[in-house]
């Protein structure tokens, strides 16, 4: 663990009080991992590091042989003196005041700061001693640390938090309350709202396991397979259409269904992925192992006539290999598609062995054009069967009796050969290449199969350093907005270190000694004492840790678009709750596929669904790739353009537009407002079911005079019927016939307004 | 020009205001459309990220006429007698010498050159040579730009107009409008930084993605905002019927209270950062459908852009707009107007495609003018690509169709310091090859972040481990072209 001793140092900043910011606390003991690296990455590399076609002056500064070596332009000096400042150019060319020799060159735009300057040189006093990167070793079981407060901790997750809270002098938040805690699990496993009967249930359960049993409740719940597909659908940029100029239908929406059944029975880790990468290699392969593979041929696929067929199919191929790379490995493997990598040690030649294992499959750039059913998945496919959907496939939730296709992976018979791709062109062939990975992650074994099916046998190495760390890292992100590693689609050079190394490596080991078993990560993460604490920010925690980097709080966090969805049709009772099937077209501004299509394809005119297709969950909602569904986008969605690990997470106008104006919301927030008015209560009773339902908590009494004020206002100001009328025209739900319409109206403006407050799409 | 660099500094300032943000409070994404008067504090040079300008900017502001589907540079500014003498003769293979074909034309038996149906005449000081097609970009001619030089990497429509937009031709890179956005800000409280109108004309159409105005891994603050000029201008914009802005006022107030109620429990910025952005939409509310109401226009104004400018989601209607949106402040105005591609039936097509734009184009050149705008917006003229001097299929005395061709064709700029009324850089006889002055789609994009006093080298955004620009990794600004 020599490599995390710096971290310390790292927190240590954010808890500092004075003027001193992270960068400028100068640690006793300067680590290359945790401080000289990240500078040495950032402002040298590019020119002095794995790149050997871009080296300057032939120095290597990644490498400590290569930086101890006398220089090639200058024998009797050396880059690196350890212990000797004074005695090393890197020292000497980074304080220099001459323009001609200061490092890095004014050319490059780019300049050390006198605090990362004295870095290196206390770095190198101290005998400027190499570590090897973090993510490159593979993770080892660390002991659970002690800690003061023994009685804080849930399960080991807490100790490895409560350690760092202890040594920087932090006390952790009392638990949530029971109705917040609630609401945020609930979102976190299911991605819906509790409902009142679950909300109620738990309220009463006094019994000391009452927590556990409703996190068991939630884990077997079917949402759950939705909530956790969602992710993956960014991962593996699922979409309804084949994306680049025309943009027309595809239905590889089976494929979908098959990774939320995936979830729901809780497959574990290494099949799920092994299915996806290689299920058309497996011995006695099924067609469930097929249709996983659909994962790899999710990416755009052209229509456009004219292009040069080689060309788009070396796109697909670059397509997979970037998505297995960020995806599985959580590195930037794509950085080495058209030179070595600037940071990282991947070789371009790295980057074509593994581009080989994709380089196989029995498909072209351009199949066909825009035309019908039969372009709708392109070769290699598989069709869905009434038999498969009677057997093998009946989670595949197929409506109709139509043929039904789906775009799947298959190899060639004979092999094609693959080359460095020189500057990354499609057809400047460079030498020839063999599949196989990067070394520094781990040599490719004679005991693998060089094939798709031997990748993946590779990927589920323990000695992989990386797939499990990766992996345990996006499921902490869905959870807590923020992974251990901050840019989980980066664990290289440039990546941020992680927060707390010693708990992802407990995390990555434990998931790996357990069977890659998914829910049981995910509930050992929300049992944690860490993730039930309360949400509130006091002043100094606001100011020493913002970002909540140390865990000593819930990070409140607005929940994702296809939630913001999912909330507002659950709690007005209006979401329809099935599973799967052909992905649906709700209500959507006017005019937008139109204005922006080329005319050709059955998606060129955006055909509203009625009905119970109205109704169902953000997840199922049509992506036409070149015109995204918008209240999605302006909720920071994926595009699916390409394989995303992170969403940004941006509190914008347009959001409040959507939130205001979008008839699902005024619909909604109608269909609540007639269900409470058909209840025989009183006002005050309704309004508290409207917040319980749609906030998830109990109103204050602030909370609920305020409401009733703005109901008894508004009943004033729908005095007239057809003014009411025209506020109720919105949405294609029926209005109850008896319903007196003035007092829906003043009842439906107060639900727009509950479901416009922040708190309604956060999780607190 | 002092109070130029001051306003740049204070954009910039901003910048880094938000570049801290990012940093710092990743979620609390205020972006563009933050109250300028936040950021008049006080500005420290060497704090300045990296792109803050060390020269004061020429242009404000941006509005980008693009012509989708690449229209044919042989029948609009590139004028080639040789093309209708060697009419029918084969395309010599010294000229193609080796460039790509896309898979339309590849398998063509034979490759015959055609001239312009269109006769071409000489137009203003400059004396450019402008197709019959545009009587009234030649009216203006001394007021542009005229670049015969272009050329490009892609030669199907997706990847180039990819490649125009970010300076990549796959992958989900930030917009010039965005990029834009993100270095300079908004000089409009009330209005997006980077905006987009959508047209088509009748000739042969290709799509628009929604990818070409993308923010990318840059905040979504900076993507650009669909606009158009019928009933609801903005996404969402529209309050519902039967809801007056008296009691949406009130409901935000209401709002704001019970926002509040949770902001004492939690104490977390991010609330009363939502109730800022309710606020902003509000006072969107007002301002767009203010700026995007034409029906004020005066008859000369009218009579300038023509009568189509009356018709919501036209050309002319867009360019009008797109004054309005420039002259209250959007720093970047995309058109797209779609139907450029004629690989067939290229005369009538074209014909009608050039009727469409070329009255709204000038007029936004004069109307820019006349209100002492021209100077400080620059304006550009132009398409993905250009076309093949010879047949796509069966040709005939009055119709043809031409390919797609990335290695030469012409695109036009005006004000905001580009040097009016000349014509720079040369295309070969064939008007196959570009024989002086080349611009690459980078340096283009270079020349435009330069005359809005950003260096494209230093305007970088570091994602995942690599600083990314709009330029890639190439790119030289032409300074020939600048006054």
């Amino acid at each position: 663990m020599l490599a995390f001793v710096g971290i310390v140092y790292a927190i240590q900043a954010c808890n500092s009080s004075g003027n001193e910011s992270v960068e400028d606390q100068m640690p006793d003991t300067v680590s290359y991992n945790f401080h000289v690296r990240p500078i040495l990455s950032d402002k040298c590399f590019a020119c002095h590091g794995p790149d050997a076609n871009k080296r300057e002056a032939g120095l290597r500064l990644d490498i400590a042989e290569a930086a101890y070596k006398a220089l090639k332009e200058n024998p009797s000096a050396h880059a690196l003196v350890p212990f000797k400042p004074g005695a090393s150019e890197v020292f000497l060319r980074i304080s220099s005041t001459d323009s001609a020799l200061i490092m890095p060159p004014k050319s490059s735009h780019l300049k050390l700061t006198t605090h990362e300057i004295a870095v290196i040189e206390k770095w190198i006093k101290q005998g400027a001693k190499y570590e090897r990167h973090w993510a490159f070793t593979p993770p080892k079981m660390p002991k659970i640390p002690t800690v003061k407060t023994e009685d804080w901790a849930k399960n080991e997750l807490d100790y490895f938090v409560l350690q760092k809270l202890e040594q920087q002098g932090v006390k952790p938040n009392p638990e949530a309350d029971k109705e917040r805690i609630l609401k945020r699990l609930s979102l976190d496993l299911t991605g819906l709202p509790p409902g009142i009967e679950l909300m109620d249930k738990y309220l009463a359960d006094g019994s000391s396991n009452a927590y556990e049993k409703v996190v068991e409740s939630l884990l077997k719940s079917p949402a759950y397979g939705e909530k956790m597909a969602l992710h993956w659908m960014d991962v593996s940029r699922y979409a309804d259409s084949h994306g680049y100029q025309d943009d027309n239908y595809r239905s590889q929406w089976p494929w979908r269904d098959w990774v939320i059944h995936a979830f729901n029975q809780n497959m574990s880790y290494d099949q799920f992925i092994t299915w996806q990468l290689a299920g058309d290699l497996m011995p006695n392969g099924t067609k469930e192992q097929l249709l996983a593979t659909g994962f790899n041929r999710n990416h755009k696929i052209t229509e456009e006539g004219g292009v040069i067929d080689e060309e788009y199919r070396v796109e697909y191929v670059t397509d997979r290999t970037n998505a297995f790379g960020k995806a599985l490995l959580g590195v930037t493997l794509e950085c080495a598609h058209c030179h070595d990598h600037k940071y990282d040690p991947f070789s371009q030649k790295e980057y074509y062995e593994v581009f080989a294992f994709f380089n196989n499959v029995k498909e072209v750039g351009l199949e066909s054009s825009v035309g019908g059913p039969e372009t709708y998945a392109k070769k290699p496919l598989m069709e869905i069967s009434n038999e498969d959907l009677k057997k093998v496939l009946s989670f595949v939730n197929k409506q109709d009796t139509n043929k039904l296709i789906v775009s799947v992976m298959g190899e060639r018979d004979t092999l094609r050969k693959t080359y460095i791709l020189n500057r990354g062109v499609y057809d400047n062939h460079g030498t020839e290449v063999a599949a196989g990975t990067p070394e520094s992650i781990l040599p490719f074994g004679k005991q693998y199969a060089k094939n798709r099916l031997g990748l993946s046998k590779w990927l589920f190495d323990k000695q992989n350093p990386l797939t499990s760390r990766v992996f345990v890292n996006q499921v902490w992100q869905q959870v807590f907005g923020r992974g251990l590693v901050k840019t989980s689609g980066d664990f290289g050079m440039q990546g941020e270190l992680p927060s707390h190394p010693e708990l992802l490596d407990w995390l990555a080991v434990d998931f790996m000694n357990h069977g890659w078993n998914i829910k049981r990560l995910v509930k050992q993460i929300v049992s944690s004492a860490t993730y039930r604490q309360s949400a509130v920010l006091s002043a100094e925690k606001l100011k020493t840790d913002p970002e909540n980097i140390l865990l000593s709080r819930s990070s409140r966090h607005r929940i994702p678009a296809e939630s913001v969805r999912d909330v507002v049709l659950a709690s007005s009772g209006l979401l329809v709750k099935t599973i799967g099937g052909p992905s649906v077209k709700p209500y959507q501004p006017e005019g937008l596929w139109e204005a922006a299509t080329s005319g050709r394809g059955i998606l060129a005119k955006y055909t509203q669904d009625h009905g119970g297709s109205l109704y169902r969950r953000g997840m199922y909602t049509f992506i036409k790739r070149t015109v995204p569904p918008p209240s999605m986008s302006i909720f920071d969605a994926s595009n699916r353009d390409q394989c995303e690990v992170q969403r940004l997470n941006t509190n914008t106008p347009l959001q409040a537009l959507v939130m205001m104006n979008d008839p699902t919301v005024l619909e909604a927030s109608r269909v609540l407002a007639a269900r409470l008015l058909q209840e025989k209560t009183a006002v005050p009773a309704k309004l508290i079911k409207a917040f319980r339902m749609i906030v998830c908590r109990n109103p204050n009494e602030k909370e609920i005079k305020l409401l009733s004020a703005y109901y008894a206002d508004q009943l004033k100001v729908f005095e007239k019927k057809t003014q009411a009328e025209k506020v109720l025209a919105v949405g294609e739900y029926p209005i109850p016939g008896e319903i007196n319409k003035r007092n829906l109206a003043a009842m439906m403006q107060v639900m727009t307004t509950i479901y416009n407050l922040e708190e309604t799409i956060t999780k607190t | 020009m002092e109070k130029d660099f001051l306003e740049h500094g204070l954009n910039s300032n901003r910048r880094r205001f938000l570049s801290r943000l990012s940093l710092g409070l990743g979620s609390v994404a205020l972006g563009s459309l933050l109250i300028p008067d936040l950021f008049t504090g006080g500005m420290d040079e060497s704090s300045l990220p990296p792109g803050i300008p060390d020269f004061a900017p020429k242009a404000k502001r941006v509005i980008y006429l693009f012509q989708n589907g690449a229209p044919s540079q042989l029948e609009s500014f590139d004028y080639k007698p040789k093309l209708r003498e060697m009419m029918g003769q084969e395309l010599p293979a010294s000229i193609r010498s080796g460039q790509r074909l896309t898979g339309m034309t590849a398998n063509q038996a034979s490759f015959p050159l055609v001239g312009s149906y269109f006769d071409f005449k000489q137009y203003g000081d400059s004396r450019a040579w402008i197709s019959d097609l545009f009587p009234y970009t030649a009216k203006v001619v001394d007021d542009i730009c005229i670049i015969k030089s272009m050329h490009t990497e892609a030669i199907n429509h997706d990847p180039a107009l990819t490649f125009f937009q970010t300076g990549a031709q796959q992958g989900n890179r930030p917009s010039m409008g965005a990029w834009l956005s993100y270095g300079l800000g908004s000089e409009n409280k009330n209005l997006p930084a980077f905006t987009v109108l959508l047209s088509r004309g009748k000739g042969n159409g290709q799509g628009v993605y929604s990818k070409l105005w993308t923010n990318g891994f840059l905040d979504s603050t900076h993507q650009g905002v669909q606009f158009s000029s019928g009933e609801d201008p903005v996404l969402y914009l529209k309050d519902p019927a039967g809801l007056n802005r008296f009691e949406r006022r009130k409901m935000l107030d209401q709002l704001a209270e019970l926002n509040n109620i949770s902001y004492q429990e939690f104490g977390d910025p991010e609330i009363s950062a939502k109730v800022q952005q309710y606020e902003m939409a509000y006072r969107m509310q007002t301002a767009v459908p203010e700026t995007t109401d034409l029906s004020k226009e005066p008859d000369d104004i009218i009579k300038l852009y023509g009568p189509d400018c009356l018709v919501p989601g036209t050309f002319a209607a867009n360019c009008l707009l797109a004054r309005k949106l420039s002259e209250d402040g959007v720093r970047f105005v995309q058109l797209y107007h779609q139907g450029w591609d004629q690989h067939g039936n290229l005369p009538s097509e074209m014909a009608g495609q050039a009727k469409d734009v070329d009255q709204a184009s000038a007029a936004l050149i004069t109307d820019l003018k006349q209100r002492g705008l021209l100077d400080e917006t620059l304006v550009i003229w132009g398409g993905e690509f250009g076309r093949t001097n010879y047949s796509q299929g069966a040709m005939t005395k009055d119709n043809y169709g031409r390919d797609h061709h990335p290695r030469c064709f012409s695109i036009w700029m005006a004000g905001g310091g580009v040097k009016p009324g000349i014509v720079y850089g040369e295309s070969d006889e064939f008007g196959y090859n570009v024989i002086s002055n080349p611009v690459h789609v980078h340096d283009f994009q270079a020349t435009v972040l330069h005359q809005l006093g950003l260096n494209h080298e230093k305007l970088t955004f570091k994602h995942l481990g690599r600083r990314y620009r709009l330029t890639d990794v190439a790119g030289k600004v032409v300074n020939d072209i600048l006054i």
